[in-house]
Order: C-alpha cells, then structure tokens, then sequence
C-alpha cells in the first residue's frame, strides 16, 4: 500500500517536473466558435507533435479588440508572445518598429529554415518594402463567388464571369423570385480587392508599402466609382441587396435561399456547409471586361499571427517553432479543410490537391486559384494606418450612396478627403 | 440645541480624505490626463507622443460625421427623456390609484429594470432584425418597411426606442415613492375645491412632484448621453456603418477601434465641457422653479 502510493508520488513528481521543464507560450486570438475549436485542435496537434514547448490559445475577443488588448497589454510589458492581427490593424502593428520581430527573422534566428515556397499572394500581403515576411498568414481567404445552384438553374443562368454578364443575367433571377446577389464587406470585396482584381493603384508610395509619411489614397477614380454608380442602379431596380454594413446580415438572405449569389470569403465555406440547406458551389470574383480584358489576383483578407518583442529568447524559439509547425503541410491542410482558409504554401495546396480535396469539394479550390491568377503591379495588397477608421468611413460613405443620401461623386470625395486625413495623422504618429 | 464639535480642527478633513481620494483617483487625475493628451498625436504602441497643438480639436469637429452625431445625440436625448419620463409618470400615476392588486403591477413595471444595457440591445437586435424581427413584421402591416442597420433613421428609433423602454422602470420607481409621499390630506382638499382629476393633477399633483421630476431629468439626460453606451454598441453590432452614433460612442470607436488616442481624447473633452455646461444650466434657470416642501 504504502509502495504503490510511494511510487505514484513519485510518478507524479517526475511529471510535474517534466511539464514544468515545458517552455510555455501564448497565442492571443479573435476566433470565435467552430474557428476556435480548430484554432485550438492547431494547438494541440503542435504541442503533441513535440515535448519542449506549450501552447495555449487565448481568445480575445473579435479582431479590433484582440488588437486594442495587444497594445494595452505591450504597454504594461505583459505582451503575449504571439498575437493575432487582421488585415486593417497590420499597418498599426508592423509600423510600431520594434514591437515585432519579424516571422522571416524569428524562424532564421531560431535556427530554422524558412520555407521558400509560400503562395505569392498570401505572403507578400504582411511583408515589409522588400518581401520580409514580418506577419505569419494564418486565416488567410480572398473574396469569391457563392451560388445557390437551384437559383440560378431556375432563372436559366450561368453563373457570371464579368459584371457585364452579371448585368445580363440579373433580370432573369429577379424574374425567378429571387434578389439575384448580395455581399457581406464593401470596403474589402468592392474596394481593396477591386482595386487589385482590375489591376488599379489604391494608395501612392506604393499602396503604402514604402511608408506612413506622404500615403495618400488613390481612390477618388473612374472606374470604382462607375463600380458603386452601377450597384446602386442595382440596388434601385431590385437587382441587388444591401442590408447594411453586418456580415452576417448580408449572409443569412443567401443562406436562407431568398439571395440567389452572395460575394463573401473563402472561408466563409466551411461555415455555409452547415448552414445552407441547399446546393451550393463558388467562382471567382466578377470584373469589369470594360476596365481589364484579364482579371488579376485578388490578394488576401482574414488575419496573421504576429510574434512580440521582448520575450526571453527560449520563448521565441518556442514560437519560432510553432510558426514552423504551422506552415508545414499537414497542419496547412487540416486547416484549409477544417475552415476553408487558403493554404499558405504550395506544398500544402499539393497536397490537399493530392488527397482529392478539391474533387469532392471543387468550390474549395476557388479561392486558392483565384490568389495565384496572374498578379500586376497593384495586386500585391496594401499598408494603411488607422485603417479601421478609414474602411468605417468608407462603409460609411457607400451606405449614403445606397440610401441616396449623397451621389457617388460627393461620397468618393468625402470618402478621399477624410481618408487622406486620417493617413497624414497616422504618419505624425510614427515620426514622433 | 446641541451642537456636535470635533476635537481637532484636522479631523473633519481626516474624514473627508477617503472621498477626496476617490474623486482624485478616479475622476480628477483621468480628466487631467485626457485634456493633455488631447494636445498629443500618440502612436498606440509605445506611446510615443507628437505635440500638435488644437489639432485634434479641429480634426474632430471639421469630419463630416461630428455635427451629425452631435445633432443625433441631441435628438436622442431629448426624445428618450421626455418619452422615458412621460410613460413613467402615466404609468405611475395609474398604478398609484390602482386599489387592488398594486404589487404585482408595481413588480411587473419594475421588472425591466433589471436588464443590463447590453442585453437590452441584444434584445432590441432581435426584435428589430430586418430579416425575422417581429417589431419590423408588425410596421410592415402599415406600410412602414423598417431597415435598421441599412436606413439611418430607422435604426435612430429602433435605438430610442429600446433605449426609453429599459429607463421607464427607474422613472416609474421614483413617480410612484413621490406620488405615494403627496399627504392624503392635501389630495382631499383638493377634490373638494377641484372635481376635474386633471385639473387636479396639473396644478396640485404635478407642482409637488417637481423635486422628483427635476431630480429625474438629470438624470435621464445623463443616462441618454453616457449610458445607452452598451445599447448603441450592441445593436451597431461593432460596424458603425451609415447608422447614427452618440457622441460618447465616437470617442470610443475613435479611441478603442480606431486607436487615435489624441482624437479620441480631444472630443471626450469637448464632452466633459459640455456637460459641465448643462450641469450649470440646469441648476442656474431650472432649479429655481423648483419647490422644495
């Protein structure tokens, strides 16, 4: 009796002194329900894979708070050590020098070798002026095209390649009973990635990618404002549903079949599987044939994992490790699948492409293929401060050309005038 | 009569100390560093700071959206106290003159006072979805196709609207305990001078209940101005968009979304400004037709 209990103390000891030997590290994040079980299922497979390291997630709330938590927390000196940004807070924190080490340099410091083959699109959108991968793309997922198949077999149509056809092709949906398409993120879907579906220049100093100082945006241009003069024409003759600047608003009309063909994420897929009681695949996202005669990249949305300065050196070869972890292919895959996020690296698009993902589910490629379409000058992304603000402004601003409030000339001149001022703050605030 | 003295001159002061501390800690150090933050660009994360003089005022009133938050606010404010007070007072008196059965009236009237803010939005959200809310089934049957989130002013009164039925339990407490201490005596006097119960009412009642009433208004418009907060937050479900915002909730997106400390700073100044302002107001014109009994 007393051996066994003897022997089971002991046991226990030798574990507890084999967790305490374990360096410990926090990932700080912004994904709720079935995309925290998988965020946390990431964890675990990575702590399982080895036995130096831990990794515990903490979510934080959604994206803006996650990130005000981060800076509240790296004021106090209480930063976690890996922490997940989106795509309009990366401005913020790659232009804060200093409060991150680069990914491309965490993963060489740590003595590790840093992958090669990232897909274009994902990685050039958190690298810095001269491709440094300074953010780990983790939910990465570009616009695409969802359609109800039912819908559009009803109305006769094809799903549209261009905004032309979608012109055509609109009556017949409406004539069939249904409001033919809606979107869920104007300024992302009908702004950033118009930008770079038609090949245009969004921001001078190179989209913002050469510095805060002397940023202005390109916006107040023909062929976006031809874009939003359309969806309003739209929007009047019963051809297009607005609902407001929610996505989720937007989403639940095509989910409950009264929206025949919803623009929304390559992510969004895994969440539709459960949701829509119908038959439903995905395309690319439509362009103007009058402004580029071939489509370009659209680059990515979603978020990126971010690794804080002033951790003790262990700890960052701990999250060095996990970015290594998280690129490889058999993590990239169980995610993409899990989710619908993009892969990040080819290998891992190979291989999901090898285990007969996309012949099963074809519209889980749409948004992979889409990012690797030819890319031009203007697809690469974009690097904003108080970029928030800005797409609240734009939301804003498209919301009273919808309602009729303003024409579209007086919104893209509000929308310009009040964005460029709110860049030339933010450029004070990184020469102080 | 017997005056109380303390030994020590020092000793008051002693007491004092405690509220002071709180005052100091929690309202006069906070308000101190907003004013001078106000005059500073702040990068978010190292808290580098750029003067910039009167920048960030101007900054902030010269956007296009200030004037009409502030116009918003104003409405919303005057609205959600005059309907928040007058539904309380109707109801009020109505159960005061109930005979039988008043507790579980008084209950049931008092029962959404215990509704967090938050959770009223959440329930305001569900009754006022465009897609499946019942409010907005029920305005349809008039012809009104109500868009909150979509139409500016719709989602304005969906926000006026949760934001008066959560205050109306408070207003009704403080109506029904003043209307309850107005003597018997004096309301039988008056039905024997004045058979009208309205007539009654408007120059006997009312007059009375002015110290309620005038304690009541401050208190509404504050709870207009700061604390419909978590409601605006909830139904704005986080994306302001094209709806209406109050003044206290820009300088929450600005400061806490957007992470423009300095502007963010600057416009809870030009609040604080203001509502010193209508604090002295209020006291200054309104309190002198107040007749305390």
């Amino acid at each position: 009796m007393w051996k066994t209990l003897l022997a089971a103390g002991a046991l226990a000891l030798t574990t507890a002194a084999a967790q305490a030997e374990k360096i410990e590290i926090e990932l700080w994040h912004a994904m709720g329900g079935a995309l925290g079980e998988a965020t946390n299922a990431v964890a675990e497979q990575f702590n399982a894979s080895q036995d130096k390291y831990n990794l515990t997630p903490v979510y934080k709330g959604n994206y803006e708070e996650t990130l005000t938590a981060t800076i509240a927390a790296f004021r106090a000196g209480e930063q976690p050590n890996i922490v997940q940004v989106f795509d309009a807070g990366a401005a913020t924190i790659i232009g804060a020098e200093g409060a991150v080490i680069p990914a491309q340099d965490l993963i060489e410091n740590a003595g590790l070798e840093f992958r090669t083959d990232y897909i274009p699109g994902v990685a050039n959108f958190y690298a810095d002026e001269n491709g440094k991968m300074v953010g780990m793309p983790f939910n990465s997922s570009t616009p695409i095209l969802y359609y109800n198949v039912e819908a559009l077999e009803k109305a006769g149509v094809e799903p549209p390649r261009t905004w032309e056809e979608f012109q055509e092709i609109a009556p017949a949906l409406k004539e069939a009973g249904y409001v033919p398409m809606a979107q869920s993120h104007l300024p992302w879907i009908f702004t950033e990635n118009f930008m770079s579906r038609h090949n245009l220049q969004f921001a001078t100093n190179a989209n913002g990618y050469e510095g805060a100082e002397g940023t202005r945006l390109l916006i107040n241009v023909e062929p976006i404002k031809a874009h939003f003069a359309a969806v309003k024409e739209w929007i009047d003759a019963g051809l297009f549903g607005y609902y407001g600047t929610g996505w989720g608003d937007n989403q639940a009309p095509f989910e409950n079949g009264e929206v025949a063909m919803w623009l929304g994420s390559s992510g969004s897929f895994g969440g539709l599987k459960q949701s829509a009681g119908f038959e439903f695949s995905a395309t690319y996202l439509p362009y103007w044939e009058a402004v580029t005669e071939e489509p370009y990249n659209t680059f990515i949305g979603g978020a990126a994992l971010f690794a804080m300065s002033g951790q003790p050196e262990e700890e960052n070869e701990a999250a060095a490790a996990f970015f290594q972890f998280l690129s490889s292919p058999e993590p990239q895959v169980f995610w993409h699948k899990e989710t619908g996020y993009v892969p990040i690296t080819a290998t891992a698009y190979e291989l999901a492409k090898a285990e007969g993902h996309y012949d099963q589910e074809p519209a889980a490629e749409v948004g992979i293929s889409q990012l690797q379409q030819p890319g031009g000058d203007w697809t690469k992304g974009y690097r904003m401060g108080f970029y928030v603000q800005i797409r609240d402004v734009m939301n804003r601003e498209y919301g009273r050309i919808f309602s009729g409030e303003a024409t579209v000339d007086e919104a893209f001149d509000i929308i310009e005038e009040e964005g460029n001022r709110l860049l030339e703050r933010f450029a004070q605030t990184q020469s102080g | 009569m017997h005056k109380a003295q303390f030994q020590s001159p020092l000793y008051p002061y002693l007491l004092l100390l405690p509220q002071m501390a709180i005052v100091a800690i929690f309202f006069l150090w906070p308000s101190a560093e907003a004013v001078r933050s106000s005059f500073f660009l702040q990068d978010p994360f190292f808290g580098n700071e750029t003067f910039v003089g009167i920048d960030n005022y101007t900054d902030a009133v010269t956007r296009s959206d200030y004037g009409r938050a502030a116009w918003f606010t104003f409405l919303f404010t005057v609205v959600v106290t005059f309907f928040s007070l007058g539904i309380a007072l109707l109801l009020a008196v109505a159960a005061d003159n109930v005979l039988r059965g008043q507790g579980p009236y008084k209950t049931l009237l008092m029962w959404v006072y215990a509704i967090a803010p938050p959770v009223a939005g959440l329930i305001g959200i569900m009754l006022f979805d465009q897609h499946i809310g019942p409010i907005v089934d029920f305005f349809a049957l008039f012809g009104w196709d109500m868009r909150v989130g979509v139409d500016y002013w719709d989602s304005g009164i969906a926000m006026m609207i949760v934001a008066t039925w959560k205050q109306i339990p408070v207003n009704f407490i403080f109506f029904l305990s003043g209307l309850q201490s107005i003597p018997k005596g004096v309301r039988e006097a008056a039905s024997i001078d004045n058979p009208s119960a309205s007539g009654r009412f408007w120059t006997i009642i009312f007059p009375l209940l002015a110290p309620t009433s005038f304690f009541l208004m401050i208190i509404n418009i504050t709870y207009a101005f700061f604390e419909t907060f978590g409601i605006v937050d909830v139904m704005l479900k986080g994306e302001p968009g094209n709806n209406p915002v109050t003044l206290v909730y820009k300088v929450f997106l600005d400061g806490f979304r957007g992470n423009d400390l300095g502007g963010s700073s600057a416009q809870s100044v030009i609040l604080m400004v203001f509502v010193l302002a209508l604090t002295i107001v209020q006291f200054r014109l309104i309190e002198r037709r107040v007749h305390y009994t």
